[in-house]
Parts: C-alpha cells; sequence; structure tokens
C-alpha cells in the first residue's frame, strides 16, 4: 500500500505545481490541470485510508504520521468541494501544496501500525475523528483566504496593482466565502466537540477531563465563537474578521501540534510521532 | 509581378492639423474610393480614413507609378499641395506592406495601445472597397488574413486587456471592490463629463439606484434625470453614504466635502460594509485619510491615471507577444503570395497531375502484369501525351502577358480549383 500513498503524494505535488504554474501564468489549462490531479489524489487517499480502516477496524490515526495524512486528505476534499461550489481556482495555490506537504510529512514520519486496539473501535470515535479534522481543514481554508485578503486589500490601498491585483478575485468574494470556511468549520468543530464528549463518555465514564487537548479546542471553539459573534452583531468584516481567521488558524495549530509536543494528556498517543 | 503598396500617414507622422486636412468622411471616401479606382495603375484599392490616419491601401503592377498618382490624387482631391504632407506620409511595400495592416488591425499601431475600434473601422473600409468592387484577389486574401491575426492577437495577448481610460479603470476597481456592481447603490456628488461617464459604465453593469448631489438643488434634479436617479440636497450627503457603496465625487469645491471623521462615524453605521470614493475633483473633494479606515478605499484622479499607466506598461509587453504573431502571418501570406506566380502554379498543377496518373498508371499495370514491356511502355506514353495536351492550354492562359485578364485571380482560382495549396 506504500505505493498508493505515493502516487497520492505524487498527485498532491503536481496539483501544486499546477496551481503555481496558474498563478504565474493564467492560463485556464493549468488551473484544471490542478484541480484534476487534486481530485484523482483525493480519491485515491480515500482508497488509502478506508484500506486502513479496514485492516485496522477503526481509522488509522496512531501516530502523528497516520494524523498528518488524514489533515491533507481533508484539505484537499473540501477545497475541491469548495472549488466546484465557489470557483476559488486561486485558493489551489494555498490548498494544494498545504496537502502535498502534509502527506510528504506524514510519509517521512510513518512508522510500523501499531496492534489494533479495542479502545478505538466506536462510531462515535469514528465521527469525532471525520467532523474535527474536516472542521479543522475549512478554518485552514478559511485562514488562506484571510491571507489572500489582507494581500489583495494591501494592493488596492497601496494603489500599485502589479502582480496580485488581477489575480486575485474581489474583497467582497473572498470575505464572503472566508465566512462560509468559517461557519462550516464552526459547525464541524462543534459537532466533533460534542462526538468526542459522548466517546469520551463510554470510555472513560466522563464528558471532560481537563485534557489539555480538549482545553485548547474549547479554547479555539470559543475564538471562532467570537468570531462569528463579532460579525454578525458587530459587523466585523473585510481586515478584522480575514486577521481574526489568521489568529484562528495559530491558535488551531497550537491545539494540533503544540498540545502533543508540550503537554500530556490522553490524546497524546494518537499525535505522537 | 503585382506589388502590395500602402501609402498614409497617421497620428505619429502627422499633426491633427494636418489629419484634419486629409481625412474623408464617409461620404468622401466613397468618392475618393471611385476616383482612385479609376487611375490606370491601380489594380485593386482600399481606402482607410479614421481620426487617427488615412491610409490607402493598393496593389499595382507598376507600384513605383501607383505611389505617384496616389499622392498627386490625395493632394488634389483634399486641395492641399504636395508639399505640405509629403513628410509625413510613409510608403510601405510588399512584407512591411502586409506587416503594417496586420499592426493596424490589431490595434499595434494606435494612439491608446490595444483600443478596439481600428478593426471595426477596417472592416467597414473593406466592405466600403468590396461593395465599389475595387478590392481583388489580392486584397481579399490580405484582409480576411488580417481579419484573422487580429482576433488572434486579442485572444492570445492580454492586448485589449485591463483599463486604460479613467472611467473604466474606476469600474475595475470597483469589481475588485465588490464583487459585482449589481444593484451596488451609486451618489454622484458635483457634474462633470469623466465623473458622468463613470456612473454611466455602473449602469450598464446593472449598479442599483442612483443619488445625485448638487450645490444648486435644480441642477441636480436635472442630472438625476438624465440617469433615472434621485436628487438629494447637498446637506444630505452624510445620510446618503450610509447605504450608497460608491460615491463618485466631481465638484468644484475648494476644500475636502467629505472627511475622515465623519466617515469613521458612517462605517460604525453601516456594519463595516465597503465604500469606495472615486474623487475626480482637482482640488480634492474627498479627505485621502479615508482610505487608512478599514473598509473604505478611497482614489483620485491621480491614483487612477498611475492604474492605467500600469495598464498600459502590460499592454506594451503583450504587443511584444503579438510582434510575434503579426511576423509569422506576414511569412505565412508571403509564401501564398510568391506561390501565386504563374511558374509555380503550372509546376504543382503538372506536378499534381502526374502524381494522379502515374498512381493509376501503377495500379493498372499489375493486372497487366501478362502484357509485354513494349505495350506497356506504350501506355506511360499515351498518358504522358494525354496530359500534355490537357496541359496546354491552361498553361497558355496562365503564362500570357494579355492586359485583358486578371492574372492574380486565375491563379488563385487555379489553386483553388486543383487544391494546389495544401
Amino acid at each position: 500500500m506504500d505505493s498508493l500513498f505515493f502516487a497520492v503524494i505524487a498527485l498532491y505535488v503536481l496539483s501544486a505545481a499546477g496551481y503555481l504554474a496558474f498563478l504565474f501564468r493564467q492560463k485556464e489549462r493549468f488551473n484544471r490541470v490542478g484541480f484534476y490531479l487534486l481530485l484523482i489524489g483525493f480519491v485515491l487517499h480515500t482508497i488509502f485510508i478506508l484500506y486502513g480502516f479496514s485492516v485496522a477496524g477503526h481509522l488509522p490515526v496512531h501516530n502523528l504520521g497516520e494524523t498528518l495524512s488524514i489533515a491533507g486528505w481533508a484539505i484537499a476534499g473540501l477545497f475541491a468541494l469548495f472549488q466546484v461550489k465557489y470557483n476559488l481556482k486561486i485558493l489551489g495555490v494555498y490548498a494544494a501544496p498545504l496537502s502535498a506537504v502534509a502527506t510528504v510529512a506524514a510519509a517521512l514520519l510513518s512508522t510500523e501500525p501499531v496492534q489494533a486496539d479495542k479502545i478505538l473501535e466506536s462510531y462515535w470515535l469514528f465521527f469525532h475523528i471525520v467532523t474535527v479534522f474536516l472542521g479543522d481543514a475549512a478554518f485552514t481554508l478559511a485562514c488562506g483566504l484571510g491571507i489572500i485578503y489582507l494581500v489583495q486589500e494591501r494592493t488596492i490601498k497601496n494603489k500599485t496593482h502589479g502582480f496580485f491585483f488581477k489575480r486575485l478575485p474581489s474583497l467582497e468574494f473572498i470575505d464572503s466565502t472566508g465566512y462560509a470556511c468559517v461557519v462550516i468549520g464552526f459547525t464541524l468543530l462543534t459537532i466533533g466537540l460534542f462526538t468526542g464528549f459522548i466517546y469520551a463518555k463510554t470510555v472513560w465514564g466522563r464528558f471532560w477531563s481537563w485534557d489539555p487537548k480538549e482545553v485548547w479546542s474549547g479554547i479555539t471553539w470559543l475564538l471562532y465563537a467570537a468570531l462569528l459573534h463579532g460579525r454578525a452583531s458587530l459587523g466585523w468584516r473585510g481586515r478584522k474578521a480575514a486577521i481574526m481567521a489568521i489568529i484562528g488558524f495559530i491558535v488551531l495549530m497550537f491545539t494540533f501540534f503544540g498540545v502533543n509536543f508540550l503537554l500530556t494528556g490522553h490524546h497524546g498517543p494518537f499525535t505522537k510521532i | 509581378m503585382q506589388d502590395i503598396v500602402l501609402i498614409g500617414l497617421n497620428h505619429n507622422t502627422a499633426p491633427v492639423e494636418l489629419r484634419e486636412c486629409i481625412a474623408f468622411s464617409e461620404g468622401d471616401a466613397r468618392a475618393a474610393l471611385a476616383h482612385l479606382a479609376d487611375i490606370p495603375v491601380l489594380d485593386e484599392v482600399m481606402l482607410l480614413s479614421t481620426c487617427n490616419r488615412v491610409e490607402v491601401l493598393l496593389v499595382s503592377k507598376k507600384p513605383d507609378d501607383a505611389i505617384q498618382e496616389t499622392k498627386r490624387f490625395l493632394s488634389r482631391f483634399n486641395d492641399l499641395p504636395l508639399e505640405r504632407f509629403d513628410a509625413s506620409l510613409y510608403v510601405f511595400r510588399g512584407d512591411e506592406a502586409v506587416g503594417h495592416v496586420f499592426r493596424v488591425a490589431s490595434s499595434l499601431d494606435s494612439m491608446v495601445l490595444g483600443e478596439p475600434q481600428i478593426l471595426g473601422q477596417i472592416k467597414s473600409a473593406y466592405q466600403t472597397a468590396t461593395l465599389a468592387k475595387t478590392s481583388g484577389v489580392l486584397l481579399n486574401r490580405l484582409l480576411h488574413r488580417t481579419f484573422f491575426v487580429a482576433k488572434r492577437v486579442r485572444s492570445e495577448t492580454g492586448i485589449g486587456g485591463n483599463a486604460v481610460s479613467i472611467s473604466y479603470a474606476a469600474i475595475e476597481l470597483g469589481r475588485k471592490i465588490f464583487d459585482s456592481l449589481k444593484d451596488k447603490k451609486v451618489l454622484l456628488v458635483g457634474a462633470g463629463e469623466m465623473a458622468e461617464l463613470a456612473v454611466e459604465h455602473l449602469i450598464r453593469h446593472k449598479a442599483g439606484d442612483i443619488y445625485v448631489a448638487n450645490r444648486t438643488f435644480e441642477r441636480g434634479v436635472n442630472l438625476a434625470k438624465k440617469f433615472n436617479g434621485r436628487p438629494i440636497r447637498f446637506e444630505e450627503i452624510l445620510d446618503t453614504l450610509r447605504h450608497v457603496d460608491i460615491i463618485i465625487s466631481s465638484t468644484g469645491s475648494a476644500d475636502f466635502i467629505i472627511r475622515k471623521k465623519q466617515v469613521k462615524v458612517v462605517m460604525k453605521q453601516r456594519r463595516n460594509s465597503p465604500l469606495f470614493f472615486i474623487d475626480i475633483a482637482v482640488p480634492r473633494d474627498i479627505d485621502p485619510d479615508i482610505n487608512r479606515l478599514n473598509n473604505a478605499y478611497v482614489y483620485d484622479i491621480d491614483d487612477l491615471k498611475g492604474v492605467i499607466e500600469e495598464n498600459l506598461e502590460d499592454r506594451r509587453k503583450e504587443a511584444a507577444k503579438a510582434e510575434r504573431i503579426i511576423d509569422e502571418a506576414v511569412i505565412r501570406f508571403r509564401e501564398w503570395y510568391e506561390n501565386l506566380n504563374v511558374i509555380p502554379t503550372i509546376v504543382a498543377l503538372r506536378g499534381k497531375m502526374e502524381t494522379i496518373a502515374g498512381a493509376e498508371l501503377e495500379k493498372t499495370m499489375q493486372a497487366l502484369r501478362h502484357l509485354p514491356e513494349t505495350d506497356r511502355v506504350a501506355m506511360a506514353r499515351m498518358m504522358q501525351a494525354t496530359l500534355n495536351k490537357i496541359m496546354h492550354n491552361p498553361t497558355q492562359l496562365l503564362k500570357s502577358d494579355s492586359p485583358h485578364i486578371n492574372k492574380s485571380a486565375y491563379l488563385d482560382f487555379t489553386r483553388r480549383l486543383f487544391k494546389l495549396d495544401e
């Protein structure tokens, strides 16, 4: 199955190259090539994960490598969905390389699969993992859109248009799709947290156990809740929303990586190298 | 051998006073074309006249005479001594003339690089020539190639991309701030040609309500009527800012009309929905510091000019790509034109016939292996004689020097009849 995973990596890397070519050359065919390579990569990646699932009886999330692989998969899938819905070509320049980097890192980190553990065989856990990862992917895209927004806003405000003005979409479009990403991410994260609570109850007999990952997930959740509230009631949009999306993502990254290395808790085994 | 010649002057070689004297109105152009067609040394002719150029494109067997006759005609028709404009005239022949026509049609020679009107003007000049039957095989072919090349340049390079006028630059910016201009509300403060043009562009992009503010309410009412908009009083501007999206300002005011402090309050009331100020006035109407506020954007006339200059620079880069397309097209045209010569056409025709005859002969011989060698030679000789007889008359006709036949037309026809250009 290693060769399948290498095919996935190759497709993501080529897709990233296609999107970069699109950024510079602005030829529609590069965009199309980038998109289809990513899509094929995503399909093969799905097969690879399902294969791992069928072998172990649960989602392959034993170590940091496997977790990163799932993260790359979620980003590729969610971006493909967004591309179809909003035709957000330029975001591919951000999403495809991220998927590529995540899977390459996964390949470098991969170790022998741990023996199947009874604790992992639960539907609650399955939903917990899938929703949390898709939610994180949505926040990742929101961060990318935030960066794109800041770049485009800068070109317009500084009045020297140059390279990006033509290539990036309109501010209002970036802002509204970024908002859509945050809404989707927040919804999925909420569901992810709840399924996590239920799973914790079934395994450890309590919903909440002050595990550092739980705590930081809670903080992330509150931050995005604040962002959505600010937008709805105070009109936080444009630049402010873009910066918030980027800050939210940094906190999210700490929850994803930092907690594993700096703190200990019951999420540890899933995300250790 | 006929030659293609182009004589003309344009905005680079002649000042506007001179161009005015030479330019032909539409009616004039038709009359002038009829006169030109009457000049015996001009076999084919076409006349292009726009505000920036006057050009005569002609085909002649005696190009030097044709050039003199045409110059004399221009002087006579416009009642202007030749010395006054001879220095402004450029004359191109052969490949240079062809390349020039391609460049003009592709808008590489235009005053505003890449402006799209010129192609339409050439099309209509060509139509006038075809209706007057002054164009022939060469010009027909050349013009059709020209339209093809111009289309290719437009689709394969960014020569026509990005706005190069103030009002269009403003629209383009608007579309990078708001995704679509549809239903965006517009406030016009003051009046002026450029500002009104911008409003018209916005309306064409399906903008929403138009508000018009003017110091003299009367004038505002009249202007509002023009755009089907709503007049407001000058004091109502700040209130209106709360629900419009685009403000175009062009007043004679010596001081700012809208200030940062005011907009800061307005932005809160608008819940930060974006506001785009286009300040066409000199001195400026809109405090430039407003650009520092989040979700508020201010472009004044110099900013817009800067954008245009940047876009023109892009177009110049694209023009280099266009030149390559044109060079290639000139070579292709020359190939066609050289083939239009008598000898290559006869050779090609004979070659084609011999290929067909040879192939058929061989096929037949395969089935007739039992025939003695002498019979076979006789058959081959018979085939050759037939070919020579068939070729005799066309060869004579194509080679004849009679002035009554239009040789290019015959050559072109022959090439097409026997598909010799494949």
